[in-house]
């Protein structure tokens, strides 16, 4: 297809470089320095997809992030991204984009149909229509979801990578249009290290879609001077093609540098973004302005345009959008783009001004350029659907609510509109900055910041070229001198030497047509979300009084593009409906992202296996080549069992306790926390900190230790010993490990702060090798000589120093299986060495490596608990039965009080119980919920819930743990736990199923 | 995202800390002398002051030591930062006096 929309001449484009690409499958051609956009427009295509809910045909509506409709799909496969701006993706050699939400093409599309039902769709449809029947939804979800969204997620793993960048500045300025660069000038010329960052690949922001000069030469010379300026000096940082997406706390920005975007994905070698987090001394908001649309009817024909994006296509792009143009405009700017155009050479059918006899320079200029001026009238109709063939103009009246007369019909396929412009005070406003409404153009200007920042130029509603040279110099300079920073030499102050007058706008936020809003043709204000005037006048007569509620019922500004060229025009329209002025009514909040951020740059390097680091135990290897699955328990990685050849999970578990509870087995419990802890009050902070008591353990002595919070909630356990005087070493839970460290930190430093107690976390510095079973005695007695084994001797919950297998070991006599159990502690570097002599040696015992299931299952069958599995944050040792351990004596600990508190206190809260089912080869599910009495279908009455379940191999029948309500109570009664497909019937039995005497461990 | 003055360490990024929710709040000393309702306030309530809020931070990815602020809850401004077991500064006070007053 041919540039059939290509000037001759002109434009920042290098027509020595032509580019193909493809749309919808179709090749066609573009030239170096186009958008997407552009290259489209150049190519006569201005039908990009359809609206969301109605499926409207849809075109390019800007030159910028602003756009609300030219949403495409670009690339596919692993390097698709959904909802692209076709006026921000710079064009590549080999680019794909298609067209989003339309089926089969944008012009041939199903869903159109929409279009005919629209008085079925209105504000609140989805919450009117679909919230009744309840059931009704899953009818109604299936045509939703088919029929809402925009582009298409990837289905594939991201075939690129993204990157981070930390960076500190005295000044960050966001925009390099004239006030930014000015500023960034201004600023380091005092020597001031200065971030410049602009979201265009180039600098010079609007500069560059303008015919402006300054100091008499063409603008952009100045650009190109001011750019080689600042990048000779080395405290300047450039950021192109960089958006400043959020603006938060303390001065501190993000910001998405695109780094490959104008290459094919990928191919250059590079991180495709960047995410820099920068902390700024000073910021200066140089973001400029965003033109706001006239809101009249049929607004989103394709072809429907701004007015600056006609002269930006025109000047920057050497394309004329249409080939009959009309400008539509309530101010003197938009006479620009009707001059520049005729400049061109295309086709200027005339300018609608909405208002009487307008008379500034640029009016005339039109006037004597020979394009006819139509001054106090209004568009009041669109002719046709996917391209505009006119459009019929009317009088207006007096007060400008409603038009008059006889309608002229003007031929036309491309109208661009004006109703002013709006500073972009997103960033100011992220930072909890106010925004002060100007009433004389009606524009929301910066108002109070807490953050060191100021804003300058049309970003601070200071909209002609001169002020923001001077403007943003001021800031520049300013922000250096708070920071004590003054320039030897001052750079003189640009003059802008294509400034003229301009006249005041006459502000009309809503084009009348001969009907009232919504009766002929449509009003759109948020053409991505298809929120039109008359959605927000229903907003305002169903009682939708705040700006917030209103917004979230129409869902204007609701869109990927949060409404940034509706949502002004749209406040204004619901505050006539409610009868206030705009500053009653306020504006909503903006928050970040000022435009979509990629969920990849957020996650950059932390994917795949550096998401979270994963912790190893010195004997992970030989757990790895016994072909062992891993179990993640935080951050560790464990044993979870060991299956031989063809055995499944649950024959691996069964063998494993098999072996355990007649043989031996052997188990990795090097991950259970370890923390130190010494000095002179370490056993009066043992004393505070757990609910037993501690003072006299003696040295060699061990014992259990349950960790409540202050609300007398189980929180961690352990055994604890007492290494000597003064010195213990506490365990933890694997997982709770830091938390504990945190919790003991916590009171020392800011409740105790007299207890003299030093904690050191040595996790890591032990490797523990845990044996357990009837023969882990006479095993373990074949690595040490120095370790009197006998009971007598060597008791349980005693601990021993010593040697095992020549490396210098500490063995605690401690079970958690049940069984005769040692757990050898070595030095971490001596773990694996140890292991695989024990593991040789104890071929003859029987010796078996067992996993953390086959552990749960065996302290199950003791009925021990495991935290977080039993205990939820609202179970009390008195809950689980395990009053035994809560002293009685002591005066206080923490979580002592709250155990009498009313509540706490009740003798009918959820009990840890044991659950025998009546069918013994049924294994319940964990969490499954227990009834007392069942009935046909849900709801049911719940008193608790399964905790714990599992095949005992060693009592030839399923056991399980639950908590239930006054579950003590109830042994002996029979309760039931409904499931899918059946009901199964338990009997509530005491939680200890095996060697309730303890003789095992005890031997 | 805070720029916050470890008092051991100096400015760190708010990334290294923890919050430790109000500060000044004593453990009472008998607790088995309080009734329900007085154990209930000090293990539930807290303030929620739009204004000057005296608080607890650690700088867990740091030093691992606690500390006091006094942050306006509403500029996020940190306004003080003054060691466990020390009072806050008396301008602090002023300014919550005048707080409670207007």
């Amino acid at each position: 297809m041919s540039q059939s929309h290509r000037l001759m001449d002109g434009g920042r484009i290098d027509r020595s470089k032509q580019i193909d690409f493809y749309f919808n499958g179709r090749l066609m051609s573009g030239y170096q320095g186009d958008t997407l956009a552009s290259a489209l427009l150049a190519n006569g295509v201005n039908l990009i997809g359809r609206s969301f809910k109605y499926h409207r045909p849809r075109g390019i509506v800007t030159a910028g992030t602003e756009e609300p409709n030219a949403l495409v799909q670009l690339e596919r496969g692993a390097r698709t991204i959904s909802n692209m701006l076709a006026t921000r993706i710079p064009l590549y050699e080999g680019l794909d984009a298609s067209s989003v939400n339309c089926w089969p093409s944008p012009t041939y599309d199903v869903m159109a149909v929409n279009g005919l039902f629209h008085r079925i769709l209105p504000a609140g449809f989805y919450y009117k229509t679909f919230m009744w029947p309840v059931s009704g939804w899953k009818v109604y979800e299936h045509f939703i979801r088919r029929a809402a969204g925009l582009g298409k997620s990837p289905e594939e793993p991201d075939a690129d990578t993204y990157d981070k960048m930390n960076a500190h500045a005295d000044v960050v300025i966001v925009g390099a249009g004239p006030s930014g660069l000015s500023a960034a000038r201004a600023a380091a010329a005092t020597g001031a290290r200065v971030i410049l960052v602009d979201e265009q690949p180039e600098l010079g922001g609007q500069l560059l879609n303008e015919k402006f000069e300054i100091d008499d030469k063409p603008a952009t010379d100045w650009v190109t001077e001011v750019e080689k300026e600042l990048m000779a000096n080395p405290d300047v940082t450039i950021l192109r093609h960089t958006t400043a997406f959020g603006y938060y706390d303390h001065n501190f920005l993000g910001l998405l540098q695109n780094r490959s975007d104008n290459v094919a994905y990928g191919q250059d070698g590079r991180t495709r973004q960047r995410v820099w987090r920068v902390r700024a001394k000073r910021v200066i908001l140089a973001t400029g302005a965003i033109e706001r649309p006239l809101i009249y009817s049929d607004n989103d024909r394709p072809g429907c345009m701004l007015a600056s994006a006609l002269r930006a296509y025109v000047n920057r792009y050497g394309v004329t959008p249409g080939k009959r143009h009309v400008i539509f405009t309530n101010n003197d700017d938009a006479y620009r783009s009707a001059l520049d155009l005729k400049a061109a050479g295309a086709v200027v059918a005339c300018v609608i001004d909405v208002r009487k006899d307008p008379s500034g320079e640029l009016v005339t200029r039109a006037i004597e350029a020979g394009i006819e001026v139509i001054d106090n009238s209004a568009i009041t109709g669109v002719l046709g659907t996917k391209k505009i063939r006119g459009v019929e103009v009317m009088k207006l009246t007096d007060d400008g609510e409603n038009v008059t007369g006889k309608a002229r019909t003007i031929s036309c396929d491309t109208i661009g509109s004006s109703g002013g412009w709006n500073p972009v005070v997103h960033l100011h406003s992220h930072s909890a900055g106010k925004n002060t409404w100007r009433d004389e153009d009606g524009v929301f200007v910066p108002g109070d910041t807490l953050q060191a920042e100021a804003a300058c130029g049309a970003a601070n509603g200071s909209f002609s070229l001169s002020q923001a040279l001077n403007e943003g110099d001021f800031a520049g300079l300013d922000a250096a001198s708070k920071l004590g920073m003054t320039a030897k030499t001052r750079p003189s102050v640009a003059k802008a030497t294509s400034d003229v007058e301009e006249t005041p706008w006459r502000t009309l936020w809503y084009i009348p047509t001969t009907k009232p809003a919504g009766q002929r043709g449509k009003h759109f204000l948020d053409q991505q979300n298809d929120v039109t005037v008359a959605d927000v006048q229903l907003a305002a007569r169903e009682g939708y009084r705040s700006v917030e509620h209103a917004k979230r019922y129409t869902t204007l500004g609701m869109a990927t593009d949060q409404g940034k060229t509706g949502n002004i025009p749209g406040h204004a329209i619901l505050s006539a409906a409610l009868g206030q002025t705009i500053p009653q009514t306020g504006t909503t909040t903006f928050r970040p992202p000022y435009s979509p951020v990629t969920m990849g740059a957020l996650a950059g390097r932390a994917v795949g296996e550096f998401f979270d680091p994963i912790r190893r135990t010195p004997m992970h290897d030989w757990h790895e080549q016994a072909g062992c699955k891993w179990e993640d328990v935080s951050q560790w990685r464990r044993p979870w069992y060991y299956p031989q050849d063809g055995e499944s999970m649950q024959d691996a578990v069964s063998r494993e306790c098999l072996a355990v509870r007649n043989a031996v087995g052997m188990l990795d419990a090097t991950t259970l926390g370890k923390i130190d802890i010494q000095g002179p009050d370490a056993a009066e902070f043992l004393n505070r900190v757990y609910t037993n008591a501690w003072s006299k353990l003696a040295p060699g002595k061990c014992r259990y230790g349950l960790m409540l919070g202050e609300d007398g909630m189980v929180m961690d356990d352990g055994v604890t010993s007492c290494l000597a005087e003064n010195h213990y070493l506490m365990t933890t839970t694997s997982g709770g490990a830091p938390r504990v460290m945190a919790w003991l930190e916590e009171w020392l430093q800011t409740e105790w702060p007299e207890l003299k107690v030093y904690l050191t976390s040595v996790t890591e510095q032990f490797a523990t090798l845990q044996l357990a079973g009837p023969n882990a005695r006479d095993l373990l007695s074949e690595f040490t000589t120095d370790i009197d084994l006998d009971p007598d001797a060597f008791p349980f919950m005693a601990w021993r120093d010593g040697t095992v297998g020549g490396i210098p070991a500490r063995v605690y006599r401690i079970s958690f299986t049940g069984e005769l159990s040692y757990e050898i502690n070595v030095p971490a570097s001596c773990g694996l060495a140890l292991w695989t002599d024990i593991m040789n040696a104890g071929e003859k015992y029987g010796i078996t490596p067992f996993g953390t299931e086959t552990m749960h299952v065996l302290r199950a069958e003791k009925g021990f608990i495991i935290v977080g599995q039993e205990t939820d944050g609202t179970v009390t040792p008195i809950d689980l039965g395990m009053d035994w351990i809560v002293s009685k004596k002591k005066p206080d600990f923490i979580g002592k009080r709250s155990l009498s508190r009313e509540d706490t206190a009740r003798d009918d809260r959820k009990h840890l119980v044991g659950l025998r089912t009546v069918d013994p080869t049924e294994v319940l599910p964990e969490g499954g919920q227990i009834v007392a009495a069942t009935r046909p279908e849900p709801p049911m009455d719940m008193i608790g819930h399964v905790t714990s379940s599992y095949w005992s191999a060693a009592l030839n029948h399923s056991i399980a743990l639950a908590v239930v309500k006054n579950g003590r109570n109830r042994k002996g009664d029979t309760v039931y736990v409904p499931l899918k497909d059946k009901t199964v019937a338990c009997e509530i039995v005491d939680p200890i199923f095996y060697d309730p005497e303890g003789s095992r461990m005890n031997g | 995202m805070f720029l916050i003055t470890c008092p051991f360490c100096g400015e760190r990024e708010e990334t290294e800390f923890s919050y430790g929710h109000e500060a000044h709040i004593a453990r009472p000393e008998n607790p088995e002398n309080l009734s329900d309702a007085e154990w209930a306030d000090y293990l539930f309530m807290r303030k929620n002051t739009k204004g000057v809020h005296l608080e607890r931070w650690v700088h867990t990815a740091g030093c691992r030591r606690w500390f006091n602020a006094a942050r306006n809850t509403h500029t996020n401004e940190i306004l003080a930062i003054y060691k466990m077991g020390e009072q806050p500064p008396q301008e602090i006070k002023a300014m919550i006096e005048k707080g409670k007053k207007s």
